[in-house]
């Protein structure tokens, strides 16, 4: 266990230097630049601005001066929002975006999982068709198309919810809602296809006909294998979740991570892009971990290696 | 067992986010939570509160460091320059009360008023105007309107290489603010009252630094709001400053300013009454707020245009350009295609914008007449193709395919597909090219297009503000337009002290630019907006500004 840690560990750092420096070296590629606006400004004051920033010296020097710096922990400063920091922003987004985007896999998966299971075992009566009609609706319909009827039917036309911001409980209703939609659909298929194929097990037939009563063969055995594709889609999933979405954000005003990581790749925001892409891979790849640990725990007979 | 752990510990990992979400965001809100109990506008703890979107999250709230709209009208509510503009355009005292200029028109001297106040109660002097301004031409500051505003001021160049103390402002004493310029400016007093040159305190600056403008607390300002608090993408709360000079004018005890991005949420926020007014109104919802009375639509100091490359063969004749320009039915743009929220634009210099007498400079442009009839199209269209034909095109034989550039926007595509029928009258085929915002513009700065879509907001209220971006060695020359003749008619208006007599010069530029079709007006712009009615005392300047800071709430 110790040594697959302390593998894991350094494959996650390599596979973040490499990020990094592909991320730095794209968005360079990529035509425009942070201090662009529809009037120009002049030569004396973009000359400043690259100055102030560093920006004027080649993008070796940068990269080598950016990753000294990330490696002291300084991600440097936001180049269109002065005067702050990049983990700064981080610091004060990630929070509003991880607690929705918990609380939406939370709710993904409380409704995921029994729903799906409910649908195997009631495969091809209504309540399965019912259940695969919603599920099939979750993983067709686009986020903003959720979040834009929502927000009309509940908000302006019901008046029921508010419309954005998050300052009552009141106010996570809709957009968590929204968030957690897609994945709930997409657990539910997958824990009844998984689910399905349990139940044909040859051990399924002999717990049932060793006197084992019908739910707790399906507590013991069934739903323990059946949830393990479950927890591998889990798992990426939940870094992205956290991380915040930008259509959820934009629609509902909240001042996420997600929005920030979309507005500052259309900025040219080049510090705030590397802070972000490197905070969310780092995610990314605790996330994986998690889940072979837990994968490890639920099914004994998988080696870590 | 172990499945119990393993839950145990999924669902720990899962919680410990969420509550630590919680935890943070929970600090951040604290002032906002019970505030969004209370209904908008309505007394009670809150006092009288406007809520408004005027736009989405600022980049920043240094004077020094804005050069946006919205950003600049936040500037207004939290700042009191040494000018101000008032409901009619016209310039009135600000922190100054009043100023005299010498005859030769190169040294102005403001008079502030006493006993001025920063909005931490410490006292304002004249030697924090000559600090911010040395602030603003410092290169270390890295302003992007540095010479926009400062550029007449005496020791510009000198300051703006490193040596801020050569800026030729002073403070004779503490109510007296001196300023020389390098050559006579008539329009220096709108430079005065323009928001990049605000006071801004030192002390806050120095022991903060650039970050002094993102928190409530280092925020220090002296006009009639300050901040209390700023949650970056969603709201701005400004609060009545009790230390401003004119505090008991203000009627408002707080301005909540929703940082919305979305059009469609705003226009949500303001159906659901949670904004009493909104600047980005869905476009689709035009056509069924047209008879609203809470619908607003205003001119803004700008003009939609597009320009042509000139330094290409095919676009240096000027009849080329000018066909291309009289083929276009701007009148079918503004009020079918733009849904009416546009203006069609016979001239360059367009609605709202001053003469030297404060009367409208439309009015005395091309003798009162505009250079475009825009409600001819068809003699135009006529026009357009004897230009084409005396310039060697008969029915656009022999012109290369065009290809024009915009980015994804408002009415950018739409405009550009009539474009493609428009010109195919001439028998000209248009290719549209749509190229991601942060690529466009340096696209465009670089001379590398064909023909594209411009569009300028101006700065300040001053025909030279436009007319500026067709000098020859003009950083926003996009169109790479050149006429000595032109270039000399505006090197006399920027030194010409007599404002009547400037007035003239700026008048036959247009008339030059016009003749050479040296860019193609399409429309003017306005703000279209919703309002409730509630809001008294409010109004919106053809800066694109919102004046709330004395308006009231109606119950």
């Amino acid at each position: 266990m110790l040594r697959y840690v302390v593998k894991r560990v350094l494959l996650a750092a390599i596979t973040i230097f490499l990020v990094a420096t592909i991320t730095f070296f794209l968005m360079r590629m990529v035509p425009g630049g942070p201090f662009i606006a529809e009037k120009s400004i002049s030569e004396q004051a973009q000359a400043a601005l690259n100055a102030k920033f560093g920006l004027d010296k080649p993008v070796w020097v940068q990269y080598k001066n950016y990753m000294t710096g990330a490696l002291h922990g300084d991600f440097s400063l936001s180049l269109k929002q002065r005067g702050r920091t990049v983990s700064e922003i981080i610091a004060s987004k990630f929070p509003i975006s991880a607690k929705l985007g918990g609380l939406s896999v939370l709710i993904a998966l409380a409704i995921g999982i029994p729903f799906g299971s409910i649908a195997a075992l009631n495969r091809g009566k209504w309540l399965d068709q019912l259940i695969m009609v919603i599920a099939t609706c979750g993983i067709a319909f686009p986020s903003f198309v959720i979040c834009t009827v929502g927000m009309y039917l509940f908000g302006v036309r019901l008046k029921w919810l508010p419309t954005f911001g998050l300052t009552s409980p009141l106010h996570y209703i809709l957009p968590i809602f929204s968030l957690a939609f897609y994945p709930m659909a997409y657990i539910t298929r997958l824990m009844r296809s998984s689910m399905l194929d349990v139940l044909d097990q040859d051990y399924m037939r002999t717990a049932r006909s060793k006197g084992l009563s019908r739910s707790r063969s399906l507590f013991k055995h069934a739903l323990r294998n059946a949830v393990l594709p479950v927890v591998t889609y889990v798992g990426p999933m939940l870094a992205y979740t956290l991380t915040g979405s930008f259509v959820v954000e934009k629609i509902f005003v909240i001042p996420g991570l997600g929005g920030q990581f979309v507005s500052s790749i259309m900025t040219r925001d080049y510090t705030v892009i590397m802070g972000t892409t490197i905070f969310l891979a780092t995610l990314l790849i605790l996330m994986n971990v998690v889940v072979d640990i837990i994968y490890k725990m639920i099914d004994p007979r998988i080696q870590l290696k | 067992m172990k499945r119990k752990i393993a839950l145990v510990l999924a669902l720990t990992v899962l919680l410990s986010f969420s509550v630590y979400g919680c935890g943070s965001s929970d600090k951040k809100s604290k002032g906002g939570a019970n505030k969004s109990s209370e209904a908008p506008g309505k007394g009670g703890k809150g006092g009288k509160q406007l809520v408004a979107e005027i736009g989405p999250n600022p980049e920043t709230i240094d004077p020094a460091l804005n050069s946006a709209v919205d950003g600049g009208n936040m500037l207004l509510f939290a700042f009191d320059c040494l000018l101000n503009i008032d409901q009619d355009g016209k310039v009135i005292s600000g922190a100054a009360k009043d100023y005299k200029v010498s005859d030769d028109g190169l040294t102005w001297t403001f008079h502030l008023h006493d006993n001025l106040k920063w909005s931490d109660g410490s006292e304002l002097t004249a030697e924090d105007f000559v600090y911010s301004w040395k602030r603003m031409v410092d290169p270390d500051t890295a302003a992007p309107y540095a010479k926009t505003a400062l550029g007449m001021v005496k020791g510009f160049d000198e300051a703006e290489k490193g040596d801020p103390d050569k800026l030729a402002v002073s403070a004779p004493d503490k109510n007296t603010f001196v300023v020389e310029l390098s050559h006579p400016s008539v329009y220096f007093d709108k430079m005065a009252a323009f928001a990049p040159l605000s006071p801004v305190n030192k002390k806050t600056i120095e022991e903060n630094g650039d970050a002094w403008a993102t928190k409530p607390e280092t925020y220090i300002c002296n006009g009639p709001f300050y901040i209390s608090e700023w949650v970056p993408n969603s709201y701005i709360m400004f609060k009545k400053n009790p230390y401003f000079r004119d505090a008991n004018k203000v009627k408002l005890d707080s301005i909540k300013l929703l940082l919305i991005e979305d059009a469609n949420s705003a226009y949500a926020a303001y159906q659901t009454g949670e904004a009493m007014m909104i600047k980005d109104v869905p476009t689709a919802e035009i056509k069924a707020l047209r008879n609203n009375k809470e619908f607003h639509v205003e001119p803004v100091l700008g003009t939609y245009y597009i320009s042509l490359n000139d330094s290409l063969p095919q676009f240096k004749d000027p009849r080329v350009r000018k066909a291309l320009s009289l083929a276009l039915d701007r009148k079918y743009m503004s009020e079918t295609l733009a849904e009416g929220v546009y203006t069609p634009a016979g001239n360059f210099l367009g609605t709202g914008l001053s003469d030297w007498d404060n009367s409208p400079f439309m009015d005395h442009a091309n003798g009162g007449k505009p250079y475009i009839d825009t409600e001819d199209y068809e003699g135009n269209l006529k026009k357009a193709k004897k230009l084409m034909a005396d310039a060697g095109y008969p029915d656009g034989k022999g012109f290369p395919t065009i290809t024009y550039s915009t980015n994804d926007a408002s009415w950018h595509k739409v405009f550009a597909q009539y474009m493609q029928e428009a010109w195919k009258k001439l028998g000209i085929t248009l290719k549209v090219d749509v190229v991601e915002w942060a690529s466009f513009t340096p696209m465009r700065r670089a001379g590398d297009y064909e023909a594209s879509r411009n569009g300028w907001v101006m700065d300040y209220n001053d025909p030279s503000n436009m007319l500026e971006l067709f000098y020859s060695d003009n950083g926003n020359n996009d169109s790479k337009y050149k006429n000595p003749e032109y270039d000399a008619m505006m090197d006399k208006a920027a030194v010409e002290a007599d404002a009547k007599t400037r007035s003239g010069y700026l008048h036959q530029a247009e008339d030059i630019l016009m003749k050479d079709a040296g860019a193609i007006p399409i429309a003017y712009y306005n703000d279209f907006y919703l309002q409730s009615s509630k809001i008294k005392g409010a109004w919106h300047s053809p800066y694109g500004y919102w004046y709330f800071q004395y308006a009231d709430i109606e119950d």
